[in-house]
C-alpha cells in the first residue's frame, strides 16, 4: 500500500541524510522524497511516499520518531488529505503539434510557461495520478525530458502538523 | 551559584571541563593530532583520569564494560581517521546492546573538511547508522551545550552510544564557557510513565492466565529495574526466563527461574516460551537468536504483553496484544500497585508441565571425561568466585556455556557482546569492569580465538594493574564455527582449526602476568583458586578443554525454538 508520509524535522546538517539512511539501511523504499523549510525556518519539513504493508509501515514511523532531530511524524494518508506534485515537461511541438499540444495542457489545466521554435515547456500541479495521467495522454515520441518535484502533502480541514 | 561568572576557555578546555562536570571518572582514549590540544589539557589536571589502551577498539569496550558495570556513562576519546574507524567496532557493539557512551572524535580543522585531508574521515557518515546520535561541533560557542547533550542522550530513553566529532581547531578556538544543568530538546522527550489503561488491561491478562511466562532482556538490566521485577514475579509466582542480555535481573537460583532462553536457551525456557497462553515480555526484543522462526512462534495461540521504553522494538518481530511502552521499573511499580492483594489462577498444572520438561536436565554433559570439558571450567569458576564475579566475555561456545553455567543472580555482572557478537570484546570490556569496580573479582572468559583479536590490552592491564583472570577456553577451534560446520556443513571444517596458536603462558608472561596451563580436569578447581586468591594479579588461565564439545540445546537457524537439538538426541 502507498502511503504518505509527513515529518518535521529540526533543520541541521545531516538531518536529510539520517532520514535517507534510515531508509536504505532497514530496507524501506522512498517513491519521492521532498524537504524545505517551513515558515519557521528551524524547522525542515519533508514529505516521503513510501509503500509496504501495514507492519512496515508502523516500523517506519516509530523508527522515524526515534531519530533524535525528528520532532513529529504523520501518516497524511491515514486521514483525508491533499496531495500535489509540480512537473515540469518539455515536449516537441513543432507548427504542426503546437495546436494539439496547447490543447492537451488545457485540458489537464497545465500552463505553458516557456516556448522554442520546436518545444514548449509545461508546467503541470497535481496528484501524482494526474501527472501519470498526462504523461500517458501524450504521445510518447513527443516528451523530451520531464522533471518532477515529487509528492507535498497536507491534511484536510483542522487536521495539522505541527508543534 | 557561580553562574554568572562566566570563564572563556578554549575548546580543549571547554572538552576536560565538561567530562569534569558530567562527574567522568575515568576516559578511556588514544592520542593522535587531531585531539593533542585535548590531550594537553587531560594532562593538566587529575580529576579525569585517563586510560592509555593499545587499539581504539580497546578503549571503545572498555568504556563499554565500565558502563555495562557501574550504570554510569562510558567515555572514550580517539583521534580522527584510524582513530576512529578503529573505534567503530567497540560503538556498533555498544549500539546494538544499548549502552550508554559518550564517544569523542578529533576530526581535522573545519577548513580542511572535504579535502580529503590526512587522517580525514566522513565520521559522523561512518557511525550514523550505529550510534544513537551523533554532532559534528563546527563552532566552539556550541561545544559545551553539544557535550551536555550528548550525555543526555546517551544515558536517556533506549540508552546508546553518541558520538561527538570535534575538528581540531574548535579545539583551540576559545569562547565563554557555561555548562547548562538541563537540557530541552523539543524533537526529544523520552516518555516515563506507561499508559494506566494499558497496565489495567495487563494485569487483567496476567490474573486471569493459566500457562503465563515472563520473559525478560537487556532493558530491565540497563533500567535498573531488577528489584521491581523480582518482586513482581515472586508476588504472581509465575515462571521466569532471562535472555542472554538481561542474565542476572532474575536470579538465576531461584526455583521460578527457567534459565536463558533462545538458540542455546534451556529446553524448559524454550517450551514454556513457546506452551505459555500468557506472555509477559519485559525490556526484550523478540530477536531472532530468541524466537527463532516468527512463523513457528505464532503457531501456539498466546496473549501478549510488551513493555519497553522503545515504541519500536514492539511489535517489530512478533505481534503484540498490550503494548506498554514506558520506563519499565516506573511501569512494573504501577503494575505492582495495580495488583496488591490480587492473586492470579491456580497454575499448578502449569508448574507441573514444566517441572517435566526441566526433569530432562538439558545441560547434562559428561562429567567422566578424562579431557577437560568447558561446561565443568564453568561451574568450577562459579564455585570458586561463589557467583560473585563479574564475567566479562568474548563471542562463540564459551560464551554461551559461561551463560549457561555461570548462575548471575544479580544484575550488570555479566558482560557479554549480545547484540554484535563482536570478538574481543571480553578483555578489555574486564578492563572497564575492574576499574569501575576496584577490588571486584572479573573473570572474563574467552576462547584461543576470540582472546587474540584484543590480545594487545594485557599490556593496559599491566599499566593500571588490573588484576583480571582470564580463562581461556582453548579447543584449538573457532568453536562455534565447527559446531556449525559439523552440523550444517557436513563436517567440512572450512578455516575453523587454529594452527600455530602461541604459548599463552609464555605470552602472558610476556606482558608481564602470570600464565598457567591447565590440561586434566583434577588441577581445574585448584588452579582456579590459586589464580583467585592472587587479587593483585592477572591470572592467565589456558585450559586445554575438549575440542569436538558442542554447546546444547542447539535451535538451527530460522527454525522454531522448540526445534531444539539435544545432547540426548546424538
Ligand atoms: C569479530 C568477529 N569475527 C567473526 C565472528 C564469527 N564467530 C563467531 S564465534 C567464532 C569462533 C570463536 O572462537 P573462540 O573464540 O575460540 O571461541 P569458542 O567458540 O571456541 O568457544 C567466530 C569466528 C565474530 N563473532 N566476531
Amino acid at each position: 500500500m502507498r502511503h504518505i508520509i509527513s515529518i518535521l524535522v529540526e533543520n541541521e546538517a545531516g538531518a536529510l541524510s539520517r532520514i535517507a539512511g534510515l531508509f536504505s539501511a532497514r530496507g524501506y523504499n522512498i517513491e519521492t522524497l521532498t524537504v524545505a523549510p517551513t515558515e519557521d525556518a528551524s524547522m525542515s519539513r519533508m514529505t516521503i511516499v513510501t509503500s509496504g504493508s501495514e507492519d512496515v509501515i508502523e516500523q517506519i514511523t516509530k523508527q522515524l520518531n526515534k531519530l533524535i532531530e525528528v520532532v513529529k511524524v504523520i501518516d497524511l494518508s491515514e486521514a483525508e488529505h491533499i496531495e500535489r506534485e509540480l512537473m515540469l515537461i518539455k515536449v516537441r511541438a513543432g507548427q504542426k503539434e503546437r495546436e494539439d499540444m496547447k490543447r492537451m495542457a488545457d485540458i489537464f489545466r497545465g500552463r505553458v510557461i516557456d516556448v522554442s521554435d520546436n518545444t514548449y515547456t509545461i508546467e503541470l500541479t497535481g496528484d501524482t495520478r494526474k501527472l501519470d495521467a498526462f504523461i500517458q495522454a501524450l504521445d510518447q515520441g513527443a516528451i523530451i525530458e520531464t522533471v518532477r518535484t515529487g509528492a507535498s502533502g497536507i491534511g484536510r480541514g483542522n487536521r495539522v502538523l505541527r508543534v | 551559584m557561580d553562574r554568572a561568572k562566566t570563564t572563556t576557555l578554549t575548546g580543549a578546555e571547554i572538552v576536560v571541563r565538561c567530562l569534569q562536570e558530567e562527574g567522568v571518572e575515568y576516559v578511556f582514549g588514544y592520542p593522535g593530532g587531531a585531539v593533542l590540544f585535548i590531550y594537553d589539557e587531560l594532562f593538566k589536571q587529575d580529576k579525569v583520569k585517563h586510560v592509555l589502551v593499545r587499539h581504539e577498539q580497546g578503549a571503545v569496550h572498555a568504556a563499554d564494560g565500565y558502563s555495562r558495570s557501574s550504570r554510569k556513562v562510558g567515555v572514550a576519546l580517539v583521534t580522527s581517521g584510524p582513530g576512529v574507524t578503529n573505534a567503530v567496532t567497540g560503538i556498533a557493539t555498544a549500539y546494538m546492546d544499548s549502552i550508554p557512551l559518550v564517544v569523542i572524535t578529533g576530526q581535522v580543522p573545519t577548513q580542511a573538511i572535504g579535502l580529503d585531508a590526512f587522517q580525514e574521515c566522513d565520521t559522523v557518515g561512518i557511525t550514523r547508522p550505529i550510534v544513537k546520535h551523533n554532532f559534528l561541533v563546527k563552532n566552539v560557542a556550541d561545544l559545551a551545550s553539544t557535550i551536555k547533550k550528548a550525555f543526555h542522550i546517551a544515558a536517556t530513553g533506549r540508552p546508546g552510544p553518541v558520538v561527538v566529532d570535534i575538528p581540531k581547531d574548535v579545539t583551540q578556538h576559545a569562547c565563554e564557557f557555561h555548562y547548562p544543568d538541563t537540557v530541552h530538546m523539543r524533537s526529544y522527550n523520552p516518555v516515563r510513565k506507561g499508559h494506566a489503561g494499558q497496565i489495567k488491561k495487563a494485569v487483567q491478562l496476567l490474573l486471569d492466565a493459566e500457562r503465563p511466562f515472563v520473559y525478560t532482556g537487556g532493558g530491565v538490566v540497563l533500567s535498573d529495574a531488577s528489584v521491581e521485577l523480582r518482586e513482581l514475579v515472586k508476588q504472581l509466582g509465575f515462571p521466569c526466563t532471562n535472555t542472554l542480555m538481561g542474565l542476572g535481573a532474575y536470579p538465576a537460583t531461584d526455583r521460578q527461574f527457567l534459565g536463558m532462553l533462545g538458540m542455546h536457551g534451556t529446553y524448559e525456557a524454550n517450551m514454556a516460551m513457546q506452551h505459555c497462553d500468557v506472555l509477559l515480555a519485559i525490556g526484550a526484543r523478540f530477536d531472532d537468536r530468541v524466537i527463532g522462526n516468527p512463523a513457528h512462534f505464532a503457531q501456539n495461540p498466546r496473549k501478549i504483553v510488551h513493555i519497553d521504553i522503545d515504541p519500536s522494538s514492539i511489535s517489530k518481530r512478533v505481534k503484540v496484544d498490550v503494548p506498554i511502552v514506558g520506563n519499565i521499573p516506573d511501569v512494573l511499580e504501577d503494575l505492582l500497585k495495580l495488583l496488591k492483594g490480587s492473586r492470579g489462577k491456580d497454575i499448578s498444572a502449569w508448574w507441573k508441565q514444566i517441572d517435566g520438561w526441566r526433569a530432562k536436565d538439558c545441560l547434562r554433559y559428561d562429567r567422566k571425561s578424562p579431557i577437560i570439558k568447558p561446561q565443568f571450567v564453568l561451574e568450577k569458576l562459579y564455585e570458586v568466585t561463589r557467583g560473585e564475579a563479574f564475567v566479562t566475555s568474548d563471542v562463540g561456545q564459551h560464551q554461551m556455556w559461561a551463560a549457561q553455567f555461570y548462575k548471575f543472580n544479580e544484575p550488570r555482572r555479566w558482560i557479554n557482546s549480545g547484540g554484535l557478537g563482536t570478538m574481543g570484546f571480553g578483555l578489555p570490556a574486564a578492563m572497564g569492569v575492574q576499574l569501575a569496580n576496584r577490588g571486584a573479582t572479573v573473570a572474563c572468559v574467552t576462547g584461543e580465538s576470540s582472546i587474540q583479536m584484543c590480545l594487545q590490552e594485557l599490556s593496559t592491564c599491566k599499566q593500571y594493574r588490573l588484576p583480571i583472570k582470564i580463562i581461556n577456553l582453548n579447543n584449538k577451534y573457532m568453536g562455534m564455527v565447527r559446531q556449525w560446520q559439523e552440523f550444517f556443513h557436513g563436517n567440512r571444517y572450512s578455516e575453523s582449526y587454529m594452527d600455530a596458536l602461541p604459548d599463552f603462558v609464555k605470552l602472558a608472561e610476556g606482558y608481564g602476568h602470570r600464565g598457567v596451563l591447565v590440561d586434566k580436569p583434577g588441577d581445574v578447581e585448584p588452579v582456579l583458586r590459586e589464580a583467585f586468591a592472587a587479587k593483585n594479579d592477572l591470572v592467565f588461565l589456558d585450559f586445554i578443554t575438549d575440542q569436538k564439545e558442542n554447546v546444547y540445546p542447539m535451535v538451527p537457524g530460522g527454525k522454531g525454538i522448540t526445534e531444539m537439538i539435544l545432547y540426548e538426541d546424538l
